[in-house]
């Protein structure tokens, strides 16, 4: 039937197909093979002494407290500093702007801040935000002779989590019916009304999924919070923004590059804390989200 | 739109004469505020920038750019310390390039694969995959390289060296992934259908389809996933921290320990080099040239894009 050419191209096209098939899989062949090692080494030590433990010098009885404390303080203060900012400038990016030239220079900025590398941000952090804290403690002659506390790194990852939430409250505005904004005008409702209770409201499930991106963001950034001076080696619990502080990632760093081989179980194990610290929380948000979703119409 | 307060005519009641006057006060305050916090935005940035350059200024008074730029030796802590870039940059091309031989041909085939061959079901499948993948902390790419992928690879060619770059351009390489395929399945899936079906109706082959006519279509979005992907690789330092090790020889073997630009960074802040000595201003350097080098790679990748994309991995 086919010519010799015409059979030749079919050969060509199903093994390229069966080729495409096998790589694509191997991305699922790489997660489970990270997560599968992963829990493999460390499940064995996630025990109820693991989390409610503090760090030891002692591989066996190291415990991840101070640092998953740590980190929830920092999410939930980074998420408190960069939600009115980062929501503020969206709504005024989509809804108020009227200067072309003033929208188009922070729309760049927000894009460009968006792609700085998280060391980066580290860096400021340590340059401007720990060594301005520490002038400040100076000044008010506190007991405090370091800037590298706590509120370093809340501040640091609210300016890092900033363009996330601006560009997808955006683009959670953006998917506001416009006929639904109108009709909120034609009965006579302002600018901010209209923007407070349509606008928001429709915007709000989706402005959430900046809220999952950041929170997942937040809790897996080291390398900032390595600069500002997360600690790894940390015995008790903040109990104010002014101390040294420690979280997850910073934590299971610090073992890992201890020598001995126990660490490395424990460092199993604090990454298996914080996968499941980063899918709790997010967890929480996506159903929220979806709840949210059905309930807008 | 402005609503003004009315002057009372008598016929209205004083309560909602109030209420119009707070609603046109709320119209003049609330876009004052919005403009104030977004202010901060522009204030951020330019703060970021200027304790960079501030800080690389106090590092190149007392460290020349000729040393800098020309010195093939980074031994900033030793007892005759010397500061040429040269072996980070050689580090980092080193890891980012091994990075890119993992990562651009199991992206892309993964992107046209889900854009042009997989039947939905197992597209919606693969691609929550996908968004994990890119969801998992760094520092856990990094403690995976240490603990499978080096003895793998000391199994295979006993003399790598315990840190080596091979092993951190693996993990890497598995990281950026997703950055690749999101991307340009984006730009793969919009290329107009008209133009596949042209090729059909020719009596092309699904594959002659892709790789001669929607392939080049989406060629310059695929690119600016390649070029993104690169941004992000060299602005990674957990993996390379923990992987890769602090050698800064300059040596293009990638089964010997090398130190990256980030790598330096994330070495100064831990090591017991006090503020304001050379070694740690160094740092700003060091943090400048990437902020740069990420900057442009991220202009010219966004430049190829063209459209708006609300893909916040970028």
């Amino acid at each position: 039937m086919y010519s010799k050419r015409s059979r030749q191209r079919i050969i060509v096209n199903n093994m390229v197909s069966v080729i495409m098939f096998v790589l694509s899989m191997s991305s699922i062949v790489i997660l489970a093979v990270i997560i599968g090692s992963i829990f493999s080494q460390g499940l064995s030590r996630v025990t109820w002494d693991f989390l409610t433990g503090f760090p030891s010098r002692k591989p066996d009885e190291s415990g991840i407290l101070p640092a998953l404390v740590g980190s929830l303080i920092v999410v939930g203060g980074a998420l408190l500093m960069a939600l009115p900012i980062g929501l503020a400038t969206a709504f005024y990016l989509q809804e108020f702007a009227h200067k072309r030239v003033f929208v188009e220079t922070i729309q760049t900025l927000i894009y460009n801040l968006a792609g700085v590398p998280s060391i980066v941000y580290g860096i400021f952090g340590s340059a401007f935000f720990v060594a301005t804290l520490k002038v400040i403690f100076e000044n008010l002659h506190m007991t405090i002779t370091t800037g590298r506390v706590l509120l370093a790194g809340i501040l640091t990852m609210s300016i890092l989590i900033l363009p996330i939430i601006v560009v997808t409250t955006q683009e959670a505005i953006k998917t506001v019916p416009r006929n639904l904004k109108e009709a909120s005008y034609a009965l006579g409702a302002s600018r901010v009304q209209t923007t407070g209770k349509i606008t928001a409201r429709f915007a709000f499930p989706n402005i959430l999924t900046g809220l999952i991106l950041s929170i997942a963001r937040i809790l897996g950034e080291t390398a900032p919070l390595l600069l500002v001076g997360a600690a790894g080696f940390i015995t008790f619990l903040p109990t104010n923004l002014f101390g040294s502080f420690t979280v997850l990632p910073v934590q299971i760093y610090s073992w890992i590059m201890r020598p001995q081989e126990a660490f490395q179980t424990t460092a199993a194990a604090g990454i298996i804390v914080l996968l499941l610290t980063q899918l709790l929380l997010s967890g929480i948000a996506i159903i929220l989200r979806a709840v949210l979703q059905k309930r807008r119409y | 739109m402005k609503i003004l307060p009315k002057k009372s005519n008598g016929s209205e009641s004083s309560a909602s004469q109030k209420h119009r006057l707070a609603v046109s006060r709320l119209e003049t305050l609330v876009p004052i505020l919005l403009i104030a916090l977004a202010t901060i935005v522009i204030m951020i940035s330019i703060g970021l920038v200027l304790s960079l350059i501030f800080n690389t200024y106090r590092f190149f008074s007392l460290v020349s750019l000729l040393e800098f730029f020309t010195s093939k030796e980074w031994t900033p802590l030793f007892a005759t310390p010397r500061y040429g870039v040269y072996p980070l940059v050689v580090g980092t091309i080193l890891v980012v390039a091994g990075a890119l031989t993992i990562a651009v041909p199991i992206g892309l085939v993964t992107a046209i694969f889900l854009s042009e061959y997989a039947p939905s079901w197992l597209a919606k499948t693969l691609k929550p995959i996908l968004e994990i993948l890119s969801g998992i902390p760094t520092i856990v790419y990094g403690f995976f390289a240490i603990r499978v992928i080096t003895p793998f690879i000391q199994a295979l060619i006993p003399e790598t060296q315990f840190y080596n770059a091979a092993s951190a351009s693996i993990a890497m390489g598995f990281m950026i992934v997703p950055i690749v395929t999101s991307l340009s399945q984006d730009a793969l899936t919009s290329v107009p259908e008209q133009l596949r079906t042209g090729g059909y109706a020719l009596g092309l082959t699904k594959w002659e389809v892709t790789k001669g006519i929607v392939f080049p279509s989406a060629r310059s979005g695929v690119s600016a996933a390649i070029i993104l992907a690169v941004s992000r690789a060299i602005g990674e330092t957990m993996i390379v921290a923990i992987a890769a090790g602090s050698q800064p020889s300059a040596s293009w073997n990638p089964f010997e320990s090398v130190m990256t630009l980030t790598g330096y960074i994330a070495l100064v802040s831990q090591s017991d080099a006090p503020e304001g000595t050379t070694a740690y201003y160094a740092l700003y350097a060091v943090g400048l040239l990437l902020f740069l080098i990420t900057l442009t790679l991220n202009l010219i990748g966004r430049r190829f894009i063209r459209r708006k994309t609300g893909n916040v991995n970028v």
